[in-house]
């Protein structure tokens, strides 16, 4: 148990890693297509809602498992460039965590934008501002505060989800911990080992998340 | 005695002789996932070498058998968790597993290849045809001078928790860049896709995979046994002790060896092997 925690702690670097790249980029897509989502044009908008609705009623397991072991089976795909990439079980599955927390972000910015009161935007426009400084300056913001302790919970979803990067040869927190269970057969001690680590990280975003929601409080 | 006590001892008698019977079963563990030793046909049923063998073996021992399913990488604390009896698992007989579980006497042996896909740089390695790493001989530090030199820089693929992994780590070859995978489904399909240059099993697994889904699969250097690789596959058994389950533990190993013994003398395991590796791989 003591033995196994240094090993243990550096392969949480990893699962940070996976975290906080799935979580950057997945926060821009969820903007990009909560802002889709709320175009008027009917196909833009079913566009979207299908991407959230295939992400997010697919398993995060059989998504890591068709980008990386079904595309890998594309002879073609093989040939591109697109294969520099996927080639690497680390890319591919910062994609398939980056394509799901995606999914969710996009859902929890859209009804973030809804509850704004139409009477804001109004204000805004009775001001004389343009359109696209009360999008960027009233807008989103208040979607981005609206969204907070919905968003803090993905975030720890997505942490825990990142567990599954060990299904693809990943060296994360449960790759390491799998690891030393295959050499140790202590699976008990080892894995409360490792769950005391996710515990720990799940207690920090929590607390951050909290601060943050207390900091931008309308009150 | 009224009747009353003597309807609950009698229930109770009833569930020690049911109890019994259960524990009299004796229950296999096996991966389902490693052809030819044990794997499963299309409609989900065991299948393979050692799931055949486990069924003539327990006839020989005139006891009933379960056979159960286990992932590869929690068979042993499985075991160790009483969830089955004994493992038949293309498990081979080494000292770091026998820290935690005893063995019977081998049943099996198989060699360990490395594998690429056609067109590889490996292709031809000059090694013999197979080594001993018990054997130091010049032969065997040649050959694995040519290995450690073949593999340098090569992303090597194997599943995970296996002698093969062991080797790739012993040093016998030099640090390696190891990639692990949790089946040798998953090892064998990277190893098409190309994300592995190289990958380490048994020899018949590469064999198997070549033929079953017509992949460029072959096999390259020697075949390799001792050292690392153990002696050869038995039934894993948890270790006994003094109370009454180590008592049957105790008892379980020594059924399995004479079973084992019993087996092998009436030419079952080389029928058996024949049939499922196309070779006689019993020992």
């Amino acid at each position: 148990m003591i033995t196994s925690f240094p090993k243990l702690l550096a392969a949480t670097a990893i699962t940070l890693k996976l975290l906080s790249a799935s979580l950057f980029f997945g926060l821009f897509l969820g903007l990009f297509f909560a802002i889709l989502r709320l175009n008027k044009n009917k196909f833009i908008n079913k566009f979207a809602y299908g991407y959230s609705y295939v992400f997010r009623g697919t398993p995060l397991l059989v998504q890591i498992f068709i980008i990386y072991f079904g595309l890998g089976q594309i002879e073609y795909l093989r040939t591109t460039f697109l294969w520099v990439i996927l080639k690497e079980p680390y890319w591919c599955a910062i994609i398939a965590f980056t394509l799901n927390t995606g999914a969710y972000t996009s859902e929890i910015l859209r009804s973030a934008f809804q509850t704004i009161k139409p009477g804001i935007v109004e204000a805004g426009k009775s001001l004389g501002i343009s359109n696209k400084i009360i999008f960027y300056k009233i807008q989103i913001p208040i979607a981005i505060r609206q969204s907070l302790p919905a968003y803090g919970n993905e975030i720890i979803l997505m942490m825990k989800g990142t567990s599954l990067a060990s299904t693809v040869t990943l060296m994360d927190l449960t790759g390491v911990a799998k690891y030393i269970i295959s050499t140790t057969f202590k699976p008990i001690e080892v894995f409360i080992v490792a769950g005391g680590i996710y515990l720990f990280m799940t207690f920090i975003i929590h607390n951050v998340i909290k601060y943050l929601e207390k900091k931008y409080s309308f009150q | 005695m009224n009747i009353f006590k003597k309807t609950i001892l009698t229930v109770l008698a009833s569930l020690l002789v049911i109890g019994n019977v259960y524990a009299d079963k004796i229950r296999i563990g096996t991966e389902g996932a490693y052809p030819p030793w044990n794997s499963k046909d299309a409609s989900g049923n065991l299948i393979g070498f050692e799931v055949e063998l486990a069924q003539e073996l327990c006839a020989i021992m005139k006891h009933e058998c379960t056979i159960v399913e286990q992932d590869w990488d929690g068979m042993i604390p499985a075991l160790l968790m009483r969830k089955f009896d004994a493992i038949m698992a293309g498990m081979s007989i080494t000292a770091e597993r026998q820290k935690t579980i005893t063995f019977s006497q081998g049943y099996a042996t198989e060699p360990a290849t490395l594998a690429v896909m056609k067109g590889s740089s490996l292709e031809g390695m000059d090694t013999p045809a197979a080594i001993n790493l018990d054997r130091s001989s010049s032969d065997v530090k040649k050959a694995l001078k040519t290995i450690t030199a073949s593999l340098s820089g090569k992303t090597v693929c194997t599943q995970t928790g296996t002698i093969h992994q062991n080797f790739l780590e012993s040093g016998d070859v030099g640090s390696v860049n190891v990639r692990t995978y949790k089946t040798q489904d998953e090892v064998n399909l990277d190893l098409s896709s190309g994300r592995c240059d190289v990958a380490l099993a048994a020899k018949a697994s590469f064999i198997d995979y070549a033929e079953a889904s017509g992949k460029a699969v072959v096999t390259v250097g020697p075949n390799l046994s001792g050292g690392a690789f153990g002696g050869g596959v038995g039934v894993g058994i948890r270790q006994g002790g003094d109370d009454a389950i180590g008592k049957r533990d105790a008892k379980l190993l020594k059924d399995f060896n004479k079973a084992i013994d019993k087996a092998r003398k009436k030419g079952i395991i080389s029928k058996l092997a024949i049939k499922w590796f196309k070779d006689d791989v019993s020992m």
